[in-house]
């Protein structure tokens, strides 16, 4: 019977299967606790007979999922906010630190990538600081700006700029000499070069260096909102973890995944977009 | 006495060996072009052809000499040089269509979109490509589609000067047979000057008005000009009937394998030789032309 469905429909089998078998193992793992009666004297003296707080059996995590999710946008005060509230501020953080190392770094690329003048004074300086944790930048960064949201912003920005610089020098480094010719033929200017030919020559690299910043961005807001506190997903977990509700905790992780997914594969559209074939 | 239209004047070419020297590859080459000639250049690889065509399209600087066109001296690239590369140098983002559009809007940036696209359709169905071919992407068209859209771009341009580089090198004998037909067509339509490296001798004496032979580097000089006393229109079956076909033919063929390899030896010797070397020999065959024997070409040769 299986022979007759595709390789998609074979592997959505699989996944089904490891899904539905680690779901039961998990629930499975979590010793029930014993209830009040069974104690013994000593356990009841020990004070055991109260609930203790254990990792959640997924179903408690699926009803906190279903619980959540159909009510995303609530606000009740600064420490009980909707979970969209919540991604809705990191993505915030994570988009406007993105978009302005984008603007800063893909000019600088081409600068970079087209110069090797450029390439090599540029190069020790980025070499050195490319290495560094974003979140060691965070104290610094709270005492200058003086501003916690911008500093997590500023985070965002030191950890993006990165991939999307280097890639973007790369790929107008690397653009083909050929198409370089055909548009000094064509007698095109340097700003038409630039834009008609290097650019989308280039685009596929660059696209993946944007790819790759965006994945280390929401990496890094998640701890960076830990530290700064407030709002955004980062800070939900950790204020659940205060809490020491697992269910969230374990709800939240499981939400940092799916948006981390759906920022990757919007890049993965664009590549595909930009991709070309010699 | 009048220049001609393109004129190469006593051009150097040398590179750094690698041991601190200079290797030089041609010296003191020399030789003009009419307007509207279609002129192949010959020799062997390694004799600095590919740098001279460079040179021509503004892509390279000669290390001395100059390169005067209409009588103004070359510099940098022009779209009155148009280049049609090997490798077709087509942008792979764009389709065959938008690749000839990315010429012809650089040629006239005043043009409205639909003349610029009516343009491009035009010079593409010259060279045998029409409807949905032109929308698709050169990775998705053949080696022989994709030089004839390069073809169709240079000539959709009317530059002064048409320079070829091998543009058939990559393709297989069928596919370039046909190819060169349509470039004689395209060809004859515009009385284009073009310059044009080839390898192949029966390829140039189909094509070209003249021949130029190169002889080996380093040292290496433009050696002579064989005039093709074919007339035209020329069509690959028939000009291998003509009698003068295989005289030049054999002429080429000695050229390219002996007296290109005994000519170079003699220049690096000769140094003191090297004003002389701004030499075109013009081998004609007109009074053979119509003679049915093989007219003895040897002979005309010094």
């Amino acid at each position: 019977m299986l022979d007759n469905l595709s390789i998609n429909q074979r592997a959505a089998i699989l996944s089904l299967v490891m899904l539905i078998g680690g779901l039961l193992i998990w629930e499975a793992a979590i010793p029930a606790q014993k209830t009040a009666e069974n104690l013994t004297e000593y356990e009841i003296l020990m004070g055991l007979g109260q609930e203790r707080a254990g990792v959640p059996p997924p179903s408690d995590v699926l009803a906190k999922a279903w619980e959540e999710l159909s009510n995303p946008f609530y606000d009740a005060g600064p420490n009980d906010k909707g979970i969209g509230i919540q991604i809705g501020y990191s993505i915030y953080r994570v988009l406007s630190g993105y978009i302005l190392a984008a603007m800063v770094a893909i000019p600088l690329g081409f600068l970079i990538g087209m110069s090797q003048i450029a390439y090599k004074a540029f190069n020790p300086f980025i070499q050195v600081l490319r290495p560094i944790s974003p979140l060691a930048w965070m104290p610094l960064a709270l005492f200058v700006i003086q501003d916690s949201e911008a500093s997590a912003i500023f985070v965002i920005f030191i950890c993006s700029i990165w991939p999307m610089l280097i890639n973007t020098a790369f790929g107008v480094a690397g653009v083909r000499q050929d198409w370089v010719n055909v548009a000094r033929t064509h007698e095109l200017g340097s700003f038409r070069t630039a834009f008609t030919v290097i650019l989308p020559a280039a685009a596929p690299t660059i696209i993946t260096g944007m790819r790759i910043s965006i994945g280390i961005a929401w990496l890094v807001i998640i701890a960076a909102e830990m530290l700064v506190g407030g709002t955004g997903i980062g800070y939900y977990v950790w204020n659940e973890w205060n809490n020491l509700d697992l269910t969230s905790v374990i709800f939240s992780i499981l939400m940092i995944g799916v948006v981390g997914m759906l920022l990757d594969t919007a890049f993965s559209v664009l590549q595909r977009a930009v991709a070309y074939a010699e | 006495m009048s220049k001609p239209f393109l004129s190469i004047e006593r051009l150097t070419q040398t590179y750094p060996d690698g041991k601190g020297g200079t290797m030089t590859v041609f010296e003191n080459a020399s030789f003009g072009i009419e307007k509207g000639e279609f002129v192949c250049i010959l020799g062997h690889s390694g004799c600095g052809k590919s740098t001279i065509m460079n040179i021509l399209a503004g892509l390279a600087e000669p290390t001395s000499g100059v390169v005067k066109m209409d009588g103004l001296e070359v510099s940098g690239p022009s779209l009155d040089r148009g280049v049609v590369f090997q490798n077709y140098s087509l942008l792979p983002w764009l389709s065959a269509l938008k690749n000839v559009t990315f010429g012809i809007k650089a040629r006239h940036p005043d043009w409205s979109r639909d003349k610029v696209e009516a343009h491009a359709r035009d010079f593409l169905s010259k060279v045998g490509l029409d409807g949905d071919v032109v929308n698709r992407k050169p990775s998705q068209l053949s080696g022989g589609m994709r030089q004839r859209v390069s073809i169709a771009r240079a000539f959709a341009n009317h530059p002064k000067l048409l320079l070829l580089d091998e543009p058939f090198g990559a393709l297989d004998a069928l596919t370039r047979g046909t190819i060169q037909e349509e470039l004689l067509k395209i060809w004859s339509g515009t009385e284009q000057t073009v310059f044009m490296i080839t390898h192949d001798i029966d390829e140039a004496i189909l094509l070209a008005d003249r021949i130029l032979l190169m002889t080996n580097g380093p040292y290496a000089r433009v050696a002579e000009s064989v005039e093709i006393t074919i007339p035209r229109p020329r069509k690959r079956t028939e000009i291998v009937e003509h009698p003068n076909y295989y005289a030049i033919r054999n002429h080429l063929v000695q050229f390219l394998g002996h007296r290109s390899k005994e000519l170079a030896g003699q220049q690096t010797d000769a140094d003191d030789l090297r004003p002389e070397t701004v030499r075109i020999d013009h081998t004609q065959q007109d009074s053979a032309g119509h003679n049915p024997d093989t007219p003895p070409l040897r002979a005309v040769n010094h």
